[in-house]
């Protein structure tokens, strides 16, 4: 039974194995074509390992298009959604989940019913919106519309209804505010469902591409995903540039990922939404 | 004042800050786009009423968007069964002590963070028809007629299901994972004892207790398999013709392009009614499948 069980195992390895290889083949794919000159890039048949590696192709991505410039734009943008994101879903979800209110339930429900409207619904009055105030081509337009979500609200709602009342109770007897029993009781007790709100926000604001590409004309505006997607357009042929810039594009995401890997797989698990 | 009063005063203290945002962003955002569905109106001159205009014209007239809904569907249809089959099987092998399984875990999630403008772009090259890997690959099996992925209507939306299906296979497997991992072994042992084959306890115990991840697996993919549009963005720019057009891309083109905004807004409606329906339906039929303790 044990050996029976041993070479199983061995078999579903061997499969994982060629999973895996078709897993990693577009990365690494992606990487020796951006390492290839434009020559080597049309060679037939396909050559795996370029000849002589040209580390200028990713030196050239940056001095054709301000490759700093999108990942700085990405890292505020995505940065303040998080932060913005989190703080007024906290905020909400202690008053959904520990206060009483007339109305309450109600409104939570209105909250909760917005998660199956699709965002490209208000995506057209949020531009309308963004285009009269003249924020278009600005991090406010880029930031704003994008802070306010149902989802956060119900998942840490949901989170905090599992923190006992006790320790609140004790914390009012003793005097504390409400306020201060948020942000000293129930958030620090709150950090699994709040950091895992927070990777999930900040991934998905990173890899957003529609929102920028509605509201963001100037090139200095432009975030990494918009940066890729219009370099793909002016430079649609030289390959080899165009790999570099994706691998310069899914590093910071590669990186993150391999860091907070735990963290991530777990948010997944927890939430069940998509990155 | 009242204690029921004070505390209602400080919970709209709490809720201020997002209920102002959302009343402008979401709330109104979605009468104001409801609204406009019924107008026709490009930003520049007055609005102007049309009724059930743009409806009418989707639903009946205007063909393509019936092209544009179709291959949404197909693209549905496409990727969600083989996320959902291959999502099943990498998560049964992942649960098991196979070697290297922490390896395998984080590189079968690895695409899913990555953006997909990023990814796209990647497969548009191994997609190439005369110098990309998968041609290439197609050959040495020994295929003679190789497909041109991205110029030929059929394949570019194929093309588009497969980067789709590398790309987020390893959502739906960490969540069949999670399942797996929350069925309790007693029931496994339970059975043993019983004398059950693994075939029988894989039919009779593991997709029993598991349905409700499928599910979930299943209703969450399909919901945003229906709202595909970087892919398509990126990879076929919708074409060729409009093969690979979508229903979100279309929304995009209709609004932002051509600036047709109450056309577009009634898309969107139309894609909240697909969208809708096709959860109603799975909600109201997962009596017969999904099994709850």
């Amino acid at each position: 039974m044990r050996i029976k069980e041993r070479i199983l195992n061995w078999f579903l390895f061997s499969i994982m194995v060629l999973v895996a290889f078709f897993m990693l083949i577009p990365f690494f794919w992606m990487f020796s074509t951006s390492l290839k000159s434009l020559g080597e890039v049309f060679e037939y048949p396909p050559k795996w390992i370029p000849r002589e590696p040209l580390w200028e192709n990713y030196s050239r991505v940056w001095s054709v298009v301000p490759f700093g410039r999108y990942l700085l734009n990405s890292l505020i943008v995505s940065s303040c959604i998080t932060f913005l994101h989190l703080l007024v879903a906290s905020l909400s979800a202690y008053a959904f989940a520990r206060l009483n209110f007339p109305g309450r339930d109600k409104l939570f429900l209105l909250y909760l019913a917005t998660l199956m409207i699709p965002g490209q619904v208000t995506m057209i009055p949020n531009f309308i919106l963004i285009k009269l105030l003249r924020l278009t081509d600005t991090y406010t337009g880029l930031i704003l519309p994008n802070v306010f979500t149902a989802f956060g609200v119900f998942l840490l709602r949901q989170f905090f209804l599992t923190i006992p009342k006790d320790y609140e109770d004790a914390a009012r007897i003793d005097g504390a505010s409400r306020f201060y029993i948020y942000s000293r009781i129930i958030l620090p007790l709150s950090i699994p469902a709040v950091s895992t709100l927070a990777i999930f926000t900040f991934v998905f604001q990173w890899n957003n591409l529609l929102w920028p590409l509605v509201v963001v004309s100037k090139d200095s505006m432009k975030t990494i995903t918009l940066g890729l997607a219009s370099f793909q357009g002016m430079y649609g042929t030289t390959w080899n540039l165009l790999m570099a810039a994706a691998m310069m594009g899914v590093l910071p995401s590669i990186v993150a990922f391999l860091l907070g890997q735990r963290y991530l797989i777990k948010g997944v698990t927890l939430t069940g939404l998509k990155a | 004042m009242t204690l029921r009063k004070k505390e209602a005063l400080a919970a709209w203290f709490f809720l201020l800050p997002g209920f102002v945002g959302f009343t402008i962003f979401v709330f109104g955002a979605v009468l104001f786009s409801l609204g406009l569905s019924f107008f026709e109106w490009d930003m520049l001159t007055q609005p102007t009423f049309v009724g059930l205009k743009n409806f009418t014209r989707l639903l009946f007239e205007d063909k393509t968007f019936h092209l544009v809904f179709k291959n949404t569907l197909w693209f549905v249809v496409g990727t969600v069964p083989t996320r959902v089959l291959l999502g099943l099987l990498f998560a049964l092998i992942l649960v098991r002590n196979v070697p290297g399984r922490t390896f395998f875990r984080a590189v079968v999630f690895l695409p899913v963070i990555i953006p997909t403008v990023a990814a796209a772009m990647v497969w548009r090259w191994i997609f190439n028809a005369d110098f990309g890997l998968l041609n290439d690959f197609l050959y040495h099996i020994g295929v003679s007629n190789l497909p041109r992925w991205l110029s030929h209507p059929r394949w570019a939306l194929t093309a588009i299901v497969i980067l789709s299906v590398w790309k987020d296979v390893g959502f739906s497997t960490v969540l069949f994972m999670a399942g797996l991992q929350s069925i309790p072994s007693t029931v496994y042992e339970a059975a043993k004892l019983d004398g059950a084959n693994s075939w029988k306890i894989f039919l009779h115990i593991t997709l029993p207790l598991l349905s409700p991840t499928t599910f979930f697996v299943i209703v969450i993919n399909v919901i945003a398999s229906f709202q595909v549009f970087d892919q398509a963005y990126v990879l076929t720019g919708g074409g060729p013709g409009n093969a690979t057009n979508t229903i979100v891309y279309y929304i995009y083109n209709n609004a932002f392009q051509w600036f047709r905004m109450g056309y577009a807004a009634a898309v969107a409606w139309i894609l909240f009614g697909a969208i809708f329906i096709a959860t109603f339906i799975q909600f109201k039929y997962q009596k017969r499948w999904v099994y709850y303790e």
